[in-house]
């Protein structure tokens, strides 16, 4: 088997005192889309911030394309793994028009995509460009915030809840979006707490608890373990 | 010309004259503040350092380096001493300032503080705390104007068109470049701004440069007019963090605005009632904040 393009091993995370990952273990092959599934609270923002590198401290594995991100610092690992990260609060700049907020992140890679894509993709910011960016509504805020890190040229998207608290019709924009992405063969790691959102995407599910991965379905094998999933989801 | 008039008008324009210098110190208070959420107290004596490295620079250098007759004159001091004050600066938070971020703001203001004291404590050892002259000024900009309602003299004018100058450049850099994108993305959220793959502690020490540059050439511009001493900057900085403060903390618009139109207000007050001309500023002070607890320009935090 190939090296998977994201390979987490034995990940522990820390903010300040409080340890809050106890060992993921997790992998994504390229052009495929995992998700992060579990309760509030569980750890999966926590997982993706320590990819990113911003929690206080972590150890553990984290493998790019084989390579160890692990002792990277922060502003190092967006361009060294072409990655693009989309925050569970979206950070949205207000001191930024939508067009700065935009072009802010600096490319990680060629063949990131136009405006005119961008555009096409999410209509509703066409017409927005030079609105403050906490003037959007929260659908076009986070339409903003996929956008601006499609530009760069990213090959790896994590996505932090971004259907939470948004209208079904922007919901169904966002899952057009994740679905012509896997198609033009991006990967992505989605953590969702709307589950009909992310299951018919997705190839593999991990279901967090307490900084641990606790289990793992393949899509083919959500249907046999649905009541299994169910336990652990609720509440 | 109506005599009152023209009293007002030339105290305007002498106030303006001050107001250009507090904006000057202002707006490099602002960018640091607005960053870093240091309040570099050694501003002020930053600014004198660098009044006292344009004296060095055309009396002094020469001799040291057995050159006696180099003299480093205003326009090339107008280039050099800032850079040589926002590389003082930069190597002050890289290897200073950095070890406090994090911990209470007490801490750098403590430091700061403490190193202009040992900056004014280098310039009374090595000059003396009385004035000392800028034999400098180039000649184009000797002698006077006549403005209509008064005699000015020419270096005056040219330094409130280079500092208003200077101001708009400023704004326009933060807020209408990609730079200053980054820099108001790193003000509002730093962690996401490095996420992105953006260094922002090099950022934030090349910021600290540019705000302390902006300090070394406010005092090459004062060398000429005020008298330079190791305390010239002591007297200036309480003004400029009322103003600061009135302008609303970190606003580059608000520094600016506010510094002119309180040099302005000054020179006006000395018309009518000389004694008030020094506490109007923080008169006006305490009026804004009852109104307007976070300045003019200031966001409601
Ligand atoms: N900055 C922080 N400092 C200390 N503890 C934190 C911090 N951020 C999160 N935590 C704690 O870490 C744990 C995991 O939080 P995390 O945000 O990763 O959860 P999550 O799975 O994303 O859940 P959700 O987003 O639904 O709340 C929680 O117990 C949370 O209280
Ligand atoms: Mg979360």
């Amino acid at each position: 088997m190939s090296t998977p393009l994201l390979q987490l091993r034995d990940l522990h995370a820390w903010y300040g005192e409080s340890h809050i990952l106890h060992g993921i273990d997790l992998e994504c092959a390229e052009g495929q889309l995992i998700t992060l599934l579990g309760r509030n609270g569980a750890g999966r923002t926590t997982t993706l911030r320590a990819i990113m590198g911003m929690v206080d401290r972590r150890t553990g594995s984290i493998q790019l394309h084989g390579d160890e991100f692990i002792d990277k610092p922060t502003h190092r690992i967006a361009p060294l793994g072409r990655i693009g990260y989309c925050p569970e609060e979206r950070g949205i700049f207000s001191k930024l028009t939508v067009g700065e907020n935009l072009m802010l992140p600096p490319m990680v890679g060629p063949g990131g995509m136009g405006l005119e894509e961008i555009f096409t993709m999410f209509p509703n910011l066409r017409d927005v460009r030079n609105r403050m960016g906490t003037r959007l509504s929260g659908g076009e805020q986070q339409m903003l915030a996929m956008a601006r890190i499609l530009r760069t040229g990213a090959r790896l998207l994590l996505l932090d809840e971004i259907t939470e608290g948004l209208a079904p019709v922007i919901v169904k924009v966002l899952g057009e979006a994740i679905r012509s992405l896997k198609q033009k063969g991006y990967t992505i790691v989605l953590v969702e707490q709307n589950f009909h959102f992310a299951a018919p995407l997705a190839n593999r599910h991990y279901v967090i608890e307490h900084g641990r991965v606790i289990d793992t379905f393949s899509a083919e094998a959500l249907g046999a373990n649905m009541d299994r999933l169910n336990q652990y989801l609720s509440v | 010309m109506n005599p009152m008039l023209r009293l007002i008008l030339a105290q305007g324009m002498l106030g303006l004259n001050n107001g250009v210098f507090y904006a000057m110190l202002s707006l490099g208070l602002a960018v640091i503040f607005g960053l870093l959420d240091v309040v570099n107290f050694a501003h002020g004596a930053l600014y004198m350092s660098g009044a006292f490295l344009a004296i060095i620079l055309y009396s002094y250098i020469g001799t040291w380096l057995g050159l006696s007759w180099l003299h480093i004159g205003f326009w090339a001091a107008l280039v050099l001493v800032p850079l040589i004050v926002a590389c003082f600066g930069m190597l002050f938070e890289r290897f200073l300032l950095r070890w406090l971020y994090g911990l209470d703001p007490i801490y750098s203001l403590l430091l700061t503080f403490g190193a202009a004291l040992v900056l004014q404590g280098i310039f009374i050892n090595g000059f003396g705390a009385s004035g000392t002259p800028y034999p400098g000024t180039p000649d184009q900009l000797q002698g006077i104007v006549n403005l209509g309602f008064m005699m000015f003299p020419k270096f005056r004018l040219f330094t409130i068109i280079f500092s208003i100058l200077v101001c708009i450049g400023v704004w326009f850099l933060i807020e209408r470049t990609r730079i200053g994108a980054v820099l108001r993305a790193g003000t509002e959220n730093p962690d996401l701004v490095r996420a992105f793959g953006i260094n922002v502690s090099r950022l934030i020490t090349l910021t600290f440069g540019f705000g302390t540059g902006l300090a070394g050439l406010a005092g090459v511009l004062a060398a000429p007019i005020y008298s330079v001493t190791p305390l010239m900057g002591d007297d200036l900085i309480i003004i400029i963090f009322a103003i600061v403060v009135i302008g609303g903390m970190g606003s580059i618009m608000g520094a600016v605005v506010t510094s002119l139109g309180l040099g302005l207000l000054e020179g006006v007050v000395k018309v009518f009632y000389a004694p008030a001309a020094n506490t109007v500023v923080f008169i006006a002070m305490v009026l804004v904040l009852l109104v307007r607890p976070s300045g003019l320009f200031g966001r409601q935090r």
